[in-house]
């Protein structure tokens, strides 16, 4: 791992460490805590997105899906089967890695816009099939009685102990993906998007790495998924639309599509924006989200991240 | 060498390639013997990189084959034949702008190394030791050509010259039977082509076998020991350095018909 992560990455942990305590008894933003669970759950598969998007050079509109299958895997195999919660995380981790190499090994052929329309008509159908499969998935009104989670015989329910649970989970994805980065795979992929042809007569097997990317982000999402059935314990197909799909992409580039940080920035600015902040606006926040998308890509190409080596300049000059 | 007869280390058969209805290589034919430095020369639009895409399976060729020890390389992936021991340069430099120089090698070294997805993320010992096997190595290229003061630096940054070679040391690192240079003295100054043709000569002394397009005539009398003059897609002479210099099939495709100005 390089050294400036190595300080973000303790930065980072210090801040969650320090969060709980800040919040926790204050009664107007008590419920932070509750969001931060929110936010690590959608940072988990805004991170594989940004592997995908920023370092593969690939684009998915089609993540909620993946969430979505993860999802619905453990909540029906918890519910229905009484499988322990842990052995159907795995489960939906192994069918969702399954799917996803099965949609993209064709799909990643695709260029731009075309990928962008396969994996979008991809997260459509699995979105009717959760609505439409009434005696698997209780179709639009979805299914409710999820177990919680347990760990060594201590339950995880409450809300502190769940965000460290998750938290965990975002860091230790963070870190296999900064040593992938940090890796002849991340070094492949990056060689790809500054020349493909280079890097093809270097033998970089570029096919084989972008549907690797796509199945650990995929894979991501799909723990995403199961995080998030055992936390909320219920389960309705409108939590996995399309819409989620493009606001996961969003998250991405509005914090930075070219380094796996950004992700997490997105995903906390809009996860609080949408959960918090812009209850105000009802119904219009969608309009707010659009300005903020075409503020960032008309005056921030690089994404929030972007503005820290700016203010560094700022800060030397002055 | 693997090869035990010189004819079968690289060969050139009958290689064709229409582009619609432009003919751009109309049937050549060549070997290059292991070990040696084979130029190939000819005016622009000669079929000179079109004949190098072709090798290394930038494109598929219409007609025709080519082979290294024996083994039909064409009509593979270009990734394969990189793999099968074909390395090359660019004309228009293609250095990874935005990866660090010492980067750059290290992905030239991408093949001699393995480490999947799972000991990748996990940095497994194994991973580990061969990330600094790859790291040491590709230092190691980029002092064979005078970079290594540039190594942490922005590729895209470096003048022309030095992106060259730069060029020249990933391709290196792949660990190439035959190398395929295009005009590696393209926009180099004197000095610089001085020091890029000593630099063929060591490569040479690795045992690399070079086949280069070049336009510096002087260079390519300098170093080749063979070479192969093409015109509108086509062979119109091949020989040593001396031979090619009094053909007068030669002096024609380059200056022209000869004029007979006692008609004037």
């Amino acid at each position: 791992m390089q050294k400036q992560d190595r300080n973000i990455l303790v930065g980072l942990v210090l801040f969650l460490a320090i969060f709980p305590v800040l919040v926790m008894n204050v009664g107007t933003v008590g419920h932070y805590l509750d969001v931060m669970i929110f936010v690590g759950i959608y940072a988990l598969i805004a991170m594989g997105l940004s592997l995908l998007m920023g370092y593969a050079g690939q684009i998915s509109l089609g993540h909620a899906a993946f969430f979505g299958l993860g999802a619905y895997t453990s909540g029906i195999l918890c519910v229905q089967l009484s499988l322990s919660p842990w052995l159907a995380m795995g489960a939906g981790a192994a069918l969702t890695a399954l799917i996803a190499y099965v949609v993209g090994v064709p799909s990643l052929k695709l260029k731009g816009h075309y990928l962008a329309m396969a994996t979008l008509g991809f997260g459509v159908i699995v979105h009717i099939f959760l609505n439409e499969e009434v005696a698997l998935t209780g179709g639009p009104s979805g299914f409710s009685d999820i177990p919680g989670l347990k760990l060594w015989g201590f339950s995880l329910d409450d809300e502190l102990r769940y965000y460290i649970l998750v938290w965990c989970f975002v860091l230790l994805a963070l870190i296999f993906s900064l040593n992938v980065i940090h890796s002849r795979i991340g070094r492949a992929l990056r060689s790809l998007h500054d020349s493909e042809v280079a890097a093809d007569a270097m033998g970089v097997e570029t096919s084989k790495f972008k549907i690797t990317i796509f199945v650990l982000s995929a894979i991501y999402a799909s723990i995403a998924g199961s995080l998030y059935t055992h936390y909320v314990g219920f389960l309705s197909p409108s939590s996995f639309d399309l819409f989620l799909s493009i606001k996961l992409v969003m998250m991405v580039v509005v914090g930075g599509m070219h380094t796996i940080w950004g992700a997490l920035v997105g995903t906390w600015l809009l996860t609080f924006l949408g959960n918090e902040w812009l209850h105000v606006f009802h119904d219009f926040d969608i309009l707010v989200y659009g300005g903020i998308l075409l503020g960032i890509v008309m005056f921030l190409p690089g994404g929030l991240v972007e503005l820290i080596p700016r203010l560094g300049r700022i800060l030397k000059r002055t | 060498m693997n090869s035990e007869n010189s004819q079968d280390f690289f060969r050139v058969d009958n290689l064709q390639k229409s582009f619609g209805g432009v003919r751009a290589l109309k049937g050549l034919s060549f070997i290059v013997a292991p070990g040696t430095i084979k130029a190939v020369i000819g005016p622009n639009g000669a079929g000179k990189t079109t004949l190098f895409n072709l090798i290394t399976g930038i494109f598929p060729p219409s007609g025709g084959s080519v082979s290294l020890n024996g083994v039909s390389i064409n009509g593979r992936k270009a990734q394969e034949i990189a793999r099968m021991g074909v390395s090359r340069t660019f004309q228009n430099v293609e250095v990874f702008d935005r990866m660090k120089v010492l980067e750059n090698v290290m992905v030239g070294r991408h093949i001699q190394s393995r480490a999947g997805i799972i000991s990748a993320g996990l940095r497994s010992v194994r991973m580990r030791r061969e990330e600094r096997e790859v790291r040491q190595s590709a230092f190691e290229y980029l002092e064979f050509v005078g970079l290594e003061h540039r190594a942490e630096e922005l590729a895209g940054s470096l003048p022309l010259g030095e992106q060259k070679l730069l060029e020249v040391a990933r391709a290196l690192a792949t660990d190439p039977e035959i190398l395929l240079l295009d005009e590696p003295a393209g926009g180099l100054n004197t000095r610089e082509t001085e020091k890029l043709a000593n630099l063929i000569h060591r490569i040479q002394d690795r045992g690399i076998t070079v086949l280069l397009v070049e336009h510096d005539m002087n260079l390519v009398m300098d170093i080749s020991e063979e070479i192969l003059v093409m015109n509108f897609g086509e062979k119109i002479a091949e020989g040593n350095p001396r031979q090619i210099k009094d053909d007068p099939l030669v002096i024609q495709a380059y200056l022209g018909e000869e004029v007979d100005y006692s008609d004037l």
